[in-house]
């Protein structure tokens, strides 16, 4: 898919978000690309707040507000719902941030993947819970600095690793999942095609930067979350009947030292934080190259 | 099909349906206000590859004609789009 083939709709449209918001952006694109019949269920997070405010209210197709923990179960019954009311052609949509999926949606998201119910569940990742003003989530990486991470002489910012969210709802023998970046939207696009065309459950986890977040300028959203590919410290790949694949192998990594210092989140790493996180990054992409299809 | 504008009106308690529902894309703020620098497009250096309209956050440019053009009562200045142009046909100017 391209930008030729996505709806001139708007869906999304008016929000509140921060100039230069990743994760607004990838609401918007999702949303032209499912169409009006998207059922949207968005919970706490910066694309609800900023989305509703009665009386603006920013999404042009139906969307409702879930609870933190229930998105994947309201998307449950919603798509239940509709079917028992005969409605066929439809898509139950989900948007939760980092914290909302990998931390307190969880149990609801991995109640759904058993069940497999025939709904879309998107992850815009932005690596903390910002909208309550960015304390770490499960999905912050290493030495990221966030108000309950901070950083000081001892400790350097966020000292866990980020969460394989993408893997652990795979290992649920999903439908169908993908990781993508609003970077590299026409992937994104494609992936969010190929869901809605599969029955079952899906999951995309996108990285959708947030410039108040991470400290970087507004106009910098779209290469930071290329850059975040092209150092290697994200991958695009899918996973599908049984089997995991890798969508883009870069033939050389770009610097993660220039990825890292972009952004005022990493700025206080030293040189032994930075060794640890490209140590850790070349022994994710051993395992991939070892086990994932190409 | 996009949220459009409407009148702003004080609503009461008998305008607002029962449940915490309401129609969608009702819009009542715009956001021009945000803006302390806003994009301008060159049309003749525009070719309306569509770049900017499918990286805009807030989905604010659309193409007629094969030119790119921005609703500037929605557009925040974020400067993505002038990033993305490869032709270098957007300039971002003072707001005044
Ligand atoms: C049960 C519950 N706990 C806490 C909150 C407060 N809260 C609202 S949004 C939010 C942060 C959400 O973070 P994330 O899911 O990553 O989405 P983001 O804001 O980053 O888009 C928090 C903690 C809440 N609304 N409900
Ligand atoms: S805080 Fe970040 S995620 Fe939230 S609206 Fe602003 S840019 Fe988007
Ligand atoms: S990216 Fe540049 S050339 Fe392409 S449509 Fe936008 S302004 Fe025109
Ligand atoms: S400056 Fe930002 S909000 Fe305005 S048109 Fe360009 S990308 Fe869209
Ligand atoms: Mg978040």
């Amino acid at each position: 898919m391209t930008a030729k083939d996505l709806s001139k709709d708007e869906f999304f449209y008016g929000h509140k978000a921060c100039a230069g918001c990743g994760g607004s952006l990838a609401v918007r694109n999702a949303l032209k690309v499912i169409g009006k019949n998207a059922f949207a269920v968005l919970p706490a997070g910066c694309m609800s707040a900023v989305g509703f405010n009665f009386p603006q209210l920013c999404f042009a197709n139906n969307a409702i507000i879930s609870t933190f923990a229930g998105t994947a179960s309201m998307l449950t019954g919603i798509e239940a719902g509709l079917r028992a009311k005969g409605a066929t052609d439809f898509t139950a949509v989900g948007f939760a941030g980092d914290g909302g999926t990998a931390d307190i949606g969880i149990q609801a998201l991995s109640g759904a993947i058993d069940r497999n119910d025939n709904i879309l569940y998107i992850c815009y990742d932005n690596e903390a819970y910002m909208n309550t003003g960015i304390q770490k989530s499960g999905l912050t990486p290493f030495g990221a600095k966030t108000t309950t991470t901070p950083s000081g002489k001892n400790i350097h910012g966020n000292i866990r690793p980020k969460k394989n969210m993408f893997e652990i709802v795979s290992a649920h023998d999903i439908a169908y999942s993908a990781t993508a970046s609003i970077g590299y939207m026409e992937d994104f696009l494609n992936k969010v095609k190929k869901a809605c065309e599969i029955r079952g459950t899906k999951y995309i986890h996108v990285i959708a930067p947030c410039p108040t977040g991470w400290g970087i300028p507004v106009s910098n959203t779209v290469e930071i979350a290329r850059e975040i590919v092209d150092c290697g410290l994200w991958y695009l790949a899918e996973y599908e009947n049984g089997e995991f694949t890798l969508n883009h192998d870069p033939k050389e990594f770009t610097g993660v030292v220039e990825y890292l210092k972009k952004q005022s989140r990493f700025r206080h790493l030293t040189d032994d934080d930075i060794q640890i996180i490209i140590q850790s990054r070349d022994a994710k992409w051993e395992k991939i190259r070892r086990d994932w299809r190409r | 099909m996009k949220p459009y504008l409407r009148e702003k009106k004080n609503f009461g308690f008998s305008d607002i349906p029962g449940s915490t529902s309401f129609e969608a894309g009702y819009l009542v703020s715009v956001n021009s206000g945000w803006r302390s620098i806003k994009p301008v497009v060159n049309m003749e250096k525009c070719i309306g590859c569509m770049q900017c309209y499918l990286y805009c956050p807030d989905g604010a440019i659309s193409i007629e004609n094969k030119k790119a053009v921005i609703d500037y009562d929605f557009c925040k200045g974020c400067g993505i789009c002038q990033k993305i142009c490869k032709l270098n046909a957007i300039e971002m100017e003072a707001e005044r």
